[in-house]
């Protein structure tokens, strides 16, 4: 496979959040604001690029039967620092992604890439595919919470953009909202895809 | 809540704090395992099994081992390891003793090592400091409200598999709605004070 293919994979054509549906999670949660979602996307990023690295130099020495263990352990690692790099320079989104940090051990995306391209691919190539995948799934929750801080508090990173007579509709911020907003995003990417494809 | 009761305990992580529809715990297996009321039994009892088994051992592992020796930063290795561990161990345990209960629950029990809600409740019941009681009592209520979400929405998705949906909201976008539908209905609980 070559490289930009790698990349390209990962960002648009297997897209962690649209196509692939994988970290619902953290996807639903956090992306009230495009803040969050940003500082999450990069965060989890971050994580996967490390863990796909260790796991790929790994994967020779790594006994089979023992391998999700063992990711889930390198993973985790990486999450802790990763953690404790948030809360020492960035207090604040520290405090609003709250539990949800620790949380992105059990993302199911990094432990998916770690078992499905990691384990089977040379160093280089690993760390190309953490680096896709991390910025298609930050690009997939700078999209859903840029609609929804709009949507549900009238602003763009913090930011006021909707004017006087339009109220905001709170409840796209809420947590039903994340649902359905999702659901409308994904179904919006799903016809237009479609639409491309009867173009051909 | 600074002093719960456990009835205000089983409410709120039933409904006003329903882990799935309110906090966002578990959404993968609860959009996964869905298509079917049966699996979503399944999965709601294996779900609920291990997370009073893993609230009660990261209790423990966090008051008598992390906290004397001040290797709280170690919280998450730690969890994870345990739930792994402990998914590991009843499965075996249930394989070897009851292979009826085996054979429809076993597919399930490896996929709860990565749901998160069994994580999300080990270092809730540490950010909330309950008890040993308090915390085994909430990862139980909070399985349990998993189940009821679960269930529920199995049921409607059973039912919207027969209608007429819009092509492209057909499957995984039409799910993601009614799901949204449902966690509007349960922030119908949430003006109770308990």
């Amino acid at each position: 496979m070559k490289k930009q293919s790698i990349l390209a994979n990962g960002i648009l054509f297997e897209n962690p959040t649209f196509v692939q549906l994988l970290g619902m999670c953290p996807t639903l949660a956090v992306t009230t604001t495009l803040q969050n979602g940003f500082g999450m996307g990069l965060s989890a990023t971050a994580v996967l690029i490390m863990s796909n690295i260790l796991v790929s130099a790994l994967r020779k020495i790594i006994p089979d039967k023992v391998r999700i263990a063992a990711y889930v352990v390198i993973i985790a690692t990486f999450v802790t620092i990763v953690q404790m790099v948030l809360q020492a320079f960035v207090p604040s989104l520290y405090a609003s992604l709250g539990i949800f940090i620790p949380l992105i051990v059990v993302n199911c995306i990094i432990l998916a890439r770690a078992e499905a391209f990691a384990s089977k691919n040379s160093v280089g190539k690993s760390a190309l595919d953490g680096l896709g995948m991390g910025l298609g799934f930050t690009a997939a929750l700078c999209v859903i919470s840029t609609v929804r801080e709009i949507i549900g508090q009238g602003t763009i990173w913090g930011i006021s953009v909707v004017a006087a007579p339009l109220e905001p509709i709170a409840i796209i911020g809420m947590p039903p909202g994340g649902f359905i907003a999702l659901g409308i995003i994904i179904a919006t990417i799903n016809a237009i895809v479609k639409k491309r494809g009867g173009n051909k | 809540m600074t002093e719960p009761t456990i009835i205000g305990l089983l409410i709120s992580a039933l409904f006003t704090e329903n882990f799935v529809l309110v906090k966002f715990l578990g959404c993968c297996p609860f959009l996964g395992v869905s298509k079917k009321i049966d699996t979503a039994i399944g999965m709601g009892m294996a779900v609920t099994f291990v997370m009073a088994i893993a609230s009660m051992f990261t209790y423990l592992a966090n008051e008598f081992l992390l906290i004397p020796l001040n290797l709280e930063y170690l919280q998450t290795i730690l969890f994870i390891l345990i739930i792994a561990a402990l998914v590991q161990f009843v499965e075996m345990v249930i394989k070897k003793t009851m292979p009826a209960l085996y054979s429809s629950l076993g597919i399930y029990l490896p996929l709860i090592t990565t749901n998160c809600a069994v994580l999300g409740v080990a270092l809730l019941n540490v950010q909330n400091s309950y008890n040993l009681l308090f915390s085994i009592l909430y990862g139980t209520f909070a399985a349990l409200g998993f189940t009821l979400a679960i269930v529920l929405f199995a049921g409607i998705r059973e039912q919207i598999n027969e209608k007429d949906v819009p092509e492209s909201f057909h499957g995984f976008p039409i799910a993601l709605i009614t799901a949204g539908l449902m966690a509007i209905a349960f922030m119908g609980f949430s003006g109770f004070s308990i």
